[in-house]
This record gives C-alpha cells, sequence and structure tokens, in this order.
C-alpha cells in the first residue's frame, strides 16, 4: 500500500486525543491499578492504616467456600442465560427470515425490546411473579404451586434467569438476523435440490454459515449474564435467598460497597477482570481467524 | 398435501405471535397496573385490563413522586435525560476527535494510545466499582451531572467505528483540503464530520439508550433525590422495608423510564440495527 496522505503537525494529535486519554487514565488505569494494589493489603482494626499481605486476599478468597459457590453458580448462570437466549433467538430469527406476511412487523416488534433496560426487565418480571400481588404467582398458588420466590432458591434462580434471558433476546434476534440475511440463498437452493429437507438444511448449510455470528454472541452473552445482569439482581433478589443467586458481580458490590471489606473485595475485582480478559482474548483470538481467511 | 403446507405457512406466525406475547405481556400488565388503584393491586389477582387512575398515577408519579422517595419522575426524567444525552453526545464528540487523530496523523504514541482506548473494552465498571468510586469520591464529583457523565464517555467500540469509517474516506479529499489551504481541523469540521453523518445517527441511538439505561454507576455516585434518575428513582421506591409499596407509583414511573429509550430504537430502526452489526464486531 502506498504511503496514506496525512496532516502534519506535532502537537495536534496529542491534543486531539487528550480528553479521551484524560478519562481513560483516570476512570480506568487507575482504578484498574488501584484495585491490584489494594487486593495486596488489609486494613487495620480501626480502618486507619493499610498492612501488606501479599497474596493473602486471593488465598483465602479460594478458600472461602461461600466464594466458590458464587464462583460456580456465575457460570452456572451465565451458561443458562447464554444458552437460553441464543437459542429462543435463533429459533425466531429463522421464523422471521422466511418469506412471510407481517415479516417488517414482527421484526420490529422483536427489536424494540433492546431499549428495555436491565433494571426495568427485572421489575416487569419481578411484579408478574410477586408473591402478594403478581398475578403469575396467584395463578401458580391456584394450581397448588407454593410460590414465594424471596424464600425458595430454586424459584429465586428461576426469575432472575427468566428475566435475565427476556432481556437479552431481542439483542441476539437483531445479529441473527442479520447473519440469516447474509446467507446466500443459492446454497440454501442447492441443498434442497440436493434433497435436503428443512432441517438438514439448516443444520449443515445454514448454522454453519452462522456460526462466526453465533460464536460472537456466546461470547457477548457470557459476558452479559455475567456482568451486565446486576441490576436485575439487585433489585429481584439481592443475591438471596441464602445466596441462591449471589453471582459474583453482586458479590464484589455488597463485599466492597455495603460491607466495606476492601482487600477481598479489591481482589474480586482482580478475579473478575481476569475473567473479563479471558473472554475477550477468545473473542479476540477469533476475529483475528476470520480476519486471515 | 394441502394441510401440511398450510401448517408450515402457520407455524412461523404462531411462533412469532407466542413470543411477541411473551414480550409484551410483562409490559402490559406493568402499564395496566399503573392505571390501577394501590388497594385493586393489592387485592390478587389484578385485572388485566386498564383501570381509571390514569391521569391520577401518571400525575402523582410526575408531580410528587411515591411518599418514601422525595423526588418525583419530573426531576427523574430531566437527570436521566440529561445523563443519557450527555453521555452519547460526549462519547461520539471524545471519539470522533481521537478517531480523527488515529487515522489522519502520525505520531509517536499512536500504537500505545489505541491500544489503551482497545483496553477499555476489559475493564467494565462492574469490576472496578470501589476504586472508581474513590476516584469519583475524591475529585468531589458525587451526586453531580459530572460524576455521572464523565467515567462512561470512554468507548472504543465509537472510536473503532469512527476509526473504520475514516479509513473509508478516500484520502484525496484530505490532501486536496490541504491543497486549498484548508487546517486541519477546518477539513475535520466541515469535511469530515458533516460525511460521518450516518455513523454518527448510529452511535447516537446506541449510546443515548446506553446512557438511558445506566444502573449501577448512578446507584453509586448518587445519594442526593436532586440526582436520581429514573431507575434509582424505581429502585428507591421498592426499598420500602416493612412498609406497603405504592406499587401504582412505581409502576407508572417504570413506564416513563420505559418509553423515552423504545421511542428512540423505533423511530431510527435502521440506523439502530446498522450500527449494532457493524460496530460491535
Amino acid at each position: 500500500m502506498t504511503k496514506q496522505y496525512a496532516f502534519h503537525n506535532r502537537t495536534l494529535p496529542y491534543v486531539l486525543v487528550l480528553p479521551q486519554m484524560i478519562i481513560v487514565i483516570i476512570f480506568f488505569f487507575w482504578p484498574a491499578f488501584m484495585a491490584l494494589y489494594q487486593s495486596l493489603f488489609i486494613q487495620d482494626a480501626f480502618g486507619i492504616s493499610l498492612i501488606f499481605v501479599g497474596l493473602e486476599n486471593y488465598i483465602k478468597l479460594f478458600q472461602n467456600p461461600q466464594y466458590l459457590d458464587s464462583l460456580v453458580l456465575s457460570f452456572q448462570f451465565a451458561i443458562l442465560v447464554a444458552f437460553s437466549a441464543l437459542t429462543i433467538s435463533l429459533f425466531l430469527a429463522v421464523q422471521a427470515n422466511k418469506h412471510i406476511w407481517g415479516k417488517t412487523f414482527y421484526t420490529t416488534m422483536l427489536v424494540w425490546p433492546y431499549a428495555v433496560s436491565t433494571l426495568v426487565a427485572g421489575i416487569l418480571w419481578m411484579f408478574l411473579f410477586n408473591p402478594t400481588v403478581g398475578i403469575i404467582s396467584y395463578q401458580l398458588k391456584k394450581i397448588g404451586i407454593d410460590w414465594n420466590y424471596l424464600v425458595k432458591s430454586g424459584q429465586a434462580l428461576f426469575l432472575v434467569t427468566l428475566a435475565s434471558s427476556w432481556k437479552q433476546i431481542s439483542y441476539n434476534f437483531v445479529f441473527f438476523l442479520a447473519g440469516l440475511q447474509n446467507v446466500p440463498v443459492s446454497l440454501v437452493e442447492a441443498a434442497a435440490i440436493d434433497g435436503g429437507g428443512p432441517f438438514t438444511r439448516f443444520w449443515r448449510v445454514i448454522f454453519p454459515l452462522l456460526s462466526p455470528t453465533t460464536f460472537y454472541l456466546l461470547v457477548m452473552n457470557l459476558v452479559y449474564a455475567f456482568f451486565e445482569t446486576f441490576p436485575i439482581i439487585h433489585q429481584v433478589t439481592s443475591g438471596g435467598p441464602n445466596q441462591a443467586t449471589n453471582i459474583l458481580v453482586y458479590k464484589v458490590y455488597k463485599d466492597g460497597v455495603i460491607n466495606l471489606d476492601l482487600g477481598s473485595s479489591a481482589a474480586q475485582s482482580v478475579v473478575l477482570m481476569l475473567i473479563v480478559i479471558i473472554l475477550s482474548a477468545l473473542q479476540f483470538r477469533f476475529v483475528e481467524r476470520k480476519v486471515e481467511y | 398435501m394441502v394441510e401440511r403446507s398450510l401448517v408450515r405457512r402457520a407455524f412461523p406466525h404462531l411462533v412469532l405471535i407466542l413470543a411477541l406475547f411473551i414480550i409484551v405481556f410483562p409490559i402490559w400488565v406493568v402499564f395496566v397496573g399503573s392505571t390501577q388503584r394501590l388497594a385493586d393491586i393489592l387485592d390478587a389477582p389484578m385485572s388485566i385490563l386498564p383501570g381509571d387512575q390514569f391521569g391520577v398515577n401518571y400525575g402523582r408519579a410526575f408531580f410528587e413522586g411515591a411518599k418514601n422517595l422525595g423526588a418525583n419522575a419530573a426531576t427523574m426524567v430531566k437527570n436521566s435525560t440529561i445523563m443519557a444525552l450527555g453521555i452519547s453526545v460526549g462519547k461520539i464528540i471524545i471519539s470522533l476527535l481521537a478517531a480523527f487523530a488515529i487515522v489522519y496523523f502520525d505520531f509517536a504514541l499512536k500504537d500505545f494510545i489505541f491500544w489503551s482506548i482497545f483496553i477499555t473494552l476489559m475493564l467494565p465498571v462492574e469490576v472496578r466499582i470501589m476504586p472508581t468510586y474513590k476516584v469519583i469520591s475524591d475529585l468531589g464529583m458525587l451526586n453531580s451531572y459530572w460524576g455521572l457523565i464523565l467515567p462512561m464517555t470512554v468507548s472504543a467500540t465509537a472510536v473503532f467505528l469512527f476509526r473504520q469509517f475514516f479509513k473509508s474516506v478516500p484520502r484525496e479529499i484530505a490532501e486536496a483540503a490541504a491543497i486549498d489551504g484548508a487546517s486541519a481541523m477546518n477539513f475535520f469540521r466541515h469535511i469530515l464530520v458533516p460525511m460521518t453523518r450516518t455513523p454518527i445517527a448510529s452511535m447516537f441511538v446506541i449510546q443515548f439508550i446506553y446512557g438511558w439505561n445506566q444502573y449501577l454507576w448512578p446507584l453509586l455516585i448518587t445519594t442526593k433525590e436532586k440526582y436520581y434518575t429514573l431507575l434509582i428513582g424505581i429502585n428507591r421506591m421498592l426499598a420500602v422495608g416493612d412498609a406497603q409499596a405504592e406499587w401504582q407509583i412505581i409502576l407508572a414511573t417504570t413506564m416513563l423510564a420505559l418509553i423515552p429509550p423504545v421511542i428512540v430504537v423505533v423511530v431510527m430502526q435502521k440506523q439502530f440495527v446498522s450500527g449494532m452489526t457493524e460496530t460491535e464486531k
């Protein structure tokens, strides 16, 4: 490639990136560095001075059964949410991609809930399933189900999973539909001529072509379930009952903001950072590979 | 055969209508609740047809707020709007500037800066809650619009999108502008930014929704009612302990929090979909 035209100015480019860099350094790098630093200290009994303890915060963390439970729970929850949100939205996108009457209407109706905030998603389902005023919980009780998600662990986990997956369907739908529209019609027709039924055509031809989208969405959904479902957990169950919905991101908030255990909260932050980095690396490697084709 | 093809033709409709029902039903129920008397909501099961308290409940939510809150929805709508506009406009401006520098200039720290911006993707607020809170409190930005907006204005996605777009603009345009005596900033303001309208519009939709729907950050830094956003207000109204939550007001406020971003998506659906599928990949 020939050398692209560039403006010549020694200071201007730095002035241009300055606002961005100030914010990146003050609000991103500095706090991340502080989390790393604080995770190596504990506060003394009076909360006045810091005592260096090395990796003790981390060791304590991974010896704490409550933390390990939360770790396992977070993975279960993330996989559950990602799996339900992905399968449902793929199924819906396949239906909406058929030549049917009212296609635009269906598409719009499935896209706009993207704008509904995670907290509102939590409120919607919480209201339906509220043990005293919820209209679904009323019906459940009528058919003999003892519904009270504030007391029963399984029900609480079910409710936050439902609200979290519901919220993510639109996002996935947008990507799956765009992906399906990029599948060449000729390929699908060729498969049909070769005698492939709808199921064969989908699994053998369409689904493999969608795999970049699916993989991208899988990572995004895991990140969503791990981190962005905080409002639902905070509002609907507060991590309870009995830690049943106490996922890592809620725990780091509670231990830091509510219980003011700074050392442990910082160590938890660092573990969370590692999880994001691993997920991003997965994504990045995949994007790299795609670029190389 | 006819029967089979009828089933095959009806199937997608059945599935999609069921999906629409599952999407719309919870929102409908919350809307219905926002038009009922509290007593009627508490007397389960609540009707699934709207009541006659629409004016009363929304009026109270908007001008008074729930009894335990100390803020009304008028204030909270204002705060949510300021936050959403501040975040989206701020992100767009600083990302345009950074992308312009990265694409149109050669300078020593270019790669370092590019990677610094990239790495922010791996540091969402959720993983640096306490230290970021400390920074904001040290800077005296708790309970302020600056505190709500500034830390959210970095966006690697916006920088990437604009960078990608700038790279697709033929360089001859910049060269010609320079020959005609335009300075770099003149080129940026009068030629490049107007050309970038479409990506800017896409970014605006996505970031407006992002800003409007922020929750954890305002939860941490707003303790004064004056700065409550709608979502924080809803959370605080529900935190009544043993007292009775004023569901009718809470639900009306929930509808107020839900409608503005939905309108933005519906009106700008095309920009929204293209913005999403182009940037986030």
